[in-house]
């Protein structure tokens, strides 16, 4: 609310100038020869101190029509007609000397992943004082003291030492409030924020997120915030833009399009927002009051993992001390920010590490005691979802070589078995049989991970245990790929193990959770208790920043309001 | 373009019709250029020359007789050191030997030699690094010292000692050459196999049951051997030069074979009175291995 009363200030001090005005904008991309249209007529503006989210799937021309505002398309972009205004000068005929006079310094830009986008080679503080030094602002020592206060600005402890140190030595939220220091170091009048936020974890995201908002009342600078997820828009936003296939669905203020969405568009990607959802899918399968000597597919006794470190004989502790146990037939969640345990535990559960101590048991197996042929023979019961479908799938293989291969790992079946298999099993996950002659790279992000699915199902396994499964994929499709999970586990009765960093995901799919931190089991038990009641801070702190929830909130106080 | 001219044509009768229609023509033809223009670009002339050049050779290596009649290593009396002319392009050596044909008959040489030493430092190189990729540990650390050895001679010298274990000969230049390229392509093989083998899918090659052998000859073996290839075809630029380098020496094929380095060698005496002897088979093998990488570099493209 406090953001809503501060933006009116500026608005109305500057006059009816937009820090940026798109007009028509069409953009295409020209490949073998030919002109593809990506962005058509698209229109938006963004006054000083306002943020504007641009929403929308993979494939919009989100990003595209973010990159023409910055003059930053790849070599086969082109800018076909519309225009550009910076502060009502037109740039869409500048060439790229006279734009880098105004980048950094009049329109900044704050990439999507930190991890890539900081030079290896340079320190931190080079790095920031890079931006500084292109448009001549000020000589060494002033630099320097600058980029320390600019480090200290955006929440850095320690910026002295942090100036002086390398982009590896910095997690991932650290290098993305570095980012956002280059971006705001000439205090720029728009920001364009390339999904700022979706390589964090929802902690982070909700801390970058705050610090961007914050920073942007200080400076009355405008946002442009490019985001697939409509939960971070909702939460952030002034106003937003709806895009599709390159074409503005809807646009307007952000309350009036989450209340009233007007595009059928829209309304498909409220309902898919796991954030905005109303909860799971279908009705959770535990039921109250279960008998005590329950059927347990996966039992966790006191596993331990450490990893040695090859520096002296040190030893990391990356789990500790965890039990838990699933039902056949549910879905159990484990969830956590990077670095708390989840993936390792996963992998100890599938039998790729072996833990240092504790017990595992799946499906009345084991898991620590075999090795060998054993161990290859144990693949048949469980299998492993993995987060990248792009990296999950070799290739080099048909998707029908893809699907086929764990059948050749065991039993010898005749061609025409494996051949009814595979198509079986692809008509399960929902794609169609034409994939099959098809490479990987053919197929878009969600198909991907229905290959990737039907991998992991074509040995009939017992347990699946999916790894991020959904975290890399849009909203939209995410929804799919929730929603035939579902559909799988009560026509097959798979009992699924679910590891995800998103709390608002699991709420959807999950019947229990455990929630890790730093390798600790915090707290645990069926979803929805854990959702009322959270046993930990650190369990309230990672619901509260699933994105989303201040329009909710919003949506209380309205009703109450109107109650009164 | 042509199907809105016609139909422009068809609509507009008059002068002003004409004029429109004949500037339309005009700048469609220009765009027509463009696109040749750019088309050219793309299929780069650099490239094709190299191509061209390397199947010329190899015609050569094949079919020695379609291009010369003369013969590769019988001279003719009277005929020696004679200038270029219409009945010998390049001119006689000092016995009175056609040099464009010993350089057509020396194609067969040089080229079965490089093959022999791509396919003998390809083979061992990339099986030593695909089974210390593969398998890590102690036998990695093994194989990659051994392969450090072998890196830290240098290569002449090395295969200077070899051919004199093995004694002269084309074959045995051309496995002295192999040897000293086993190392690295080890050391290529063996990156490309740990990125490939730390890849998700083949852990799930693993995960769905597949054992180590399959795994390694289904994916982390097609995986790891693009550039690897691209890499045969620089080595093959290389090993041309090295042979006709140990040809020159005289560590390579004995006298009258009509080897590229044997002939720069040879003609090197006369280089005051017949400078093109020495010179032409020269620039061939300059060509040869610029073709060569010119073909290998753009393998490396494809792929990224």
């Amino acid at each position: 609310m406090s953001t809503a009363l501060n933006i009116n200030s500026p608005t109305s001090r500057l006059s009816n100038v937009p820090a940026l005005e798109i007009g028509n904008l069409a953009v295409s991309y020209r490949s073998h020869g030919e002109d593809h249209r990506v962005v058509h007529d698209v229109s938006l503006e963004v006054r000083p101190g306002e943020v504007v989210a641009l929403v929308g799937e993979s494939g919009s021309g989100k990003t595209t029509t973010a990159q023409a505002a910055i003059g930053l398309l790849a070599q086969n972009g082109r800018v076909e007609s519309g225009s550009i205004r910076l502060n009502g000068t037109d740039i869409s005929g500048w060439p790229q000397k006279r734009l880098d006079s105004i980048r950094g310094s009049k329109i900044s830009l704050i990439p999507q992943d930190p991890t890539s986008s900081l030079n290896p080679v340079k320190t931190i503080g080079e790095q920031v004082a890079e931006v500084l030094q292109i448009h001549r602002q000020g000589r060494g020592t002033e630099i320097e003291a600058r980029v320390i206060e600019l480090l200290a600005r955006v929440g850095l402890s320690q910026p002295e030492l942090r100036a002086k140190q390398y982009p590896h030595e910095l997690s991932g939220g650290m290098r993305q409030r570095v980012l956002i220091a280059i971006a705001i170091a000439l205090k720029p009048a728009l920001i364009i924020a390339d999904e700022p936020t979706s390589a964090l974890d929802v902690t982070v995201q909700k801390r970058i997120l705050d610090l961007i908002d914050e920073l942007r009342d200080e400076y009355g600078t405008a946002v442009l915030l490019v985001t697939h997820d409509l939960g971070v828009a909702a939460d952030r936003s002034n106003r937003i833009v709806v895009l599709k296939n390159g074409r503005v669905q809807e646009q307007g203020p952000t309350d009036e399009v989450l209340a009233a969405p007007r595009s059928d568009y829209t309304r498909k990607l409220l309902s898919d927002a796991p954030s905005l959802g109303k909860g799971r899918y279908v009705i959770s399968r535990v039921k109250d009051g279960s008998p005590a000597d329950a059927d347990h597919a996966v039992i966790v006794e006191n596993l331990v993992q450490d990893f040695h470190l090859s520096a002296r004989r040190a030893t990391f502790r990356a789990v500790d001390d965890i039990s838990f146990t699933v039902r056949r037939g549910t879905t159990h969640a484990i969830v956590g920010e990077s670095g708390s345990g989840k993936t390792t535990t996963a992998r100890s559960i599938v039998g790729f590490n072996k833990p240092s101590s504790g017990r595992i048991v799946v499906d009345g197996i084991d898991v620590t005691s075999l090795s060998g042929e054993s161990l290859r023979r144990f693949r048949k019961t469980i299998q492993l979802v993995y987060q990248n479908p792009f990296a999950s799938l070799d290739p080099r293989q048909t998707i029908f070589q893809v699907i086929e291969e764990p059948l050749l790992n065991f039993d010898p079946l005749p061609r025409e078995e494996r051949v009814r298999k595979v198509e079986a099993i692809l008509d399960r996950v929902g794609l169609p049989q034409a994939v099959l002659a098809r490479k990987p790279h053919a197929l878009s992000g969600g198909q991907r991970q229905r290959v990737a699915i039907a991998r992991a199902l074509v040995l009939e396994p017992k347990i699946l245990v999916l790894d991020e499964a959904v975290s890399a994929l849009d909203v939209t499709v995410q929804a799919q790929i929730l929603r035939l999970l579902d559909e799988l586990q009560q026509a097959l009765g798979l009992t699924y193990l679910f590891i995800s960093h998103d709390l608002a995901v699991v709420r959807q799919i999950s019947d229990t959770v455990s929630v890790l931190h730093n390798g600790r089991l915090v707290d645990e038990g069926p979803v929805e208790d854990v959702f009322q009641n959270p046993g930990s801070a650190y369990t309230r702190e990672l619901i509260a920043a699933i994105p989303g929830q201040r329009n909710a909130f919003l949506e209380n106080s309205v009703l109450n309001g109107a109650s009164q | 373009m042509s199907g809105i001219n016609t139909t422009g044509r068809s609509l507009l009768r008059g002068d002003a019709g004409i004029l429109e229609n004949s500037s339309s023509f005009r700048s469609s033809l220009a765009l027509a250029g463009a696109r040749l223009v750019t088309k050219a670009r793309s299929i780069q002339l650099g490239l094709v020359a190299s191509w061209c050049v390397i199947a010329v050779v190899v015609l050569w290596a094949l079919f020695p007789a379609w291009f010369t009649s003369h013969s590769g290593t019988v001279g003719v009396a009277r005929q020696q050191l004679r200038a270029p002319s219409t009945e010998h392009w390049l001119g006689t050596d000092a016995l009175g030997r056609d040099l464009l044909a010993r350089i057509i008959h020396g194609a067969s040489q040089s080229l079965s030699g490089a093959f022999v030493a791509v396919g003998v430092g390809l083979l061992v190189g990339t099986a030593l690094g695909l089974i210390a990729g593969s398998a890590r540990g102690r036998m990695d650390g093994v194989i990659m010292r051994g392969v450090d050895v072998l890196l830290s001679i240098p290569q002449l010298l090395l295969s200077l000692s070899i051919v004199i274990l093995l004694g002269f000969g084309t074959v045995n230049a051309a496995i002295a050459v192999g040897v000293t390229a086993i190392a690295s392509f080890a050391r290529l093989a063996r990156s490309e196999v740990v990125r490939v083998r730390a890849s998700d899918y083949v852990e799930a090659a693993f995960g769905s049951g597949g054992t180590f052998s399959r795994v390694l000859w289904r994916h982390i073996l097609p995986n790891s051997l693009t550039s690897v290839i691209a890499f045969a075809a620089l080595q093959f630029g290389w090993a041309i030069l090295t042979i006709s380098t140990l040809g020159f020496l005289g560590y390579g094929a004995p006298p009258p074979t009509p080897e590229w380095g044997l002939l720069i060698a040879e003609g090197r005496n006369y280089i005051a009175r017949a400078w093109w002897l020495t010179t032409v088979p020269g620039l061939v093998v300059i060509l040869v291995v610029l073709s060569a990488n010119r073909i290998s570099q753009s393998f490396g493209k494809v792929r990224t």
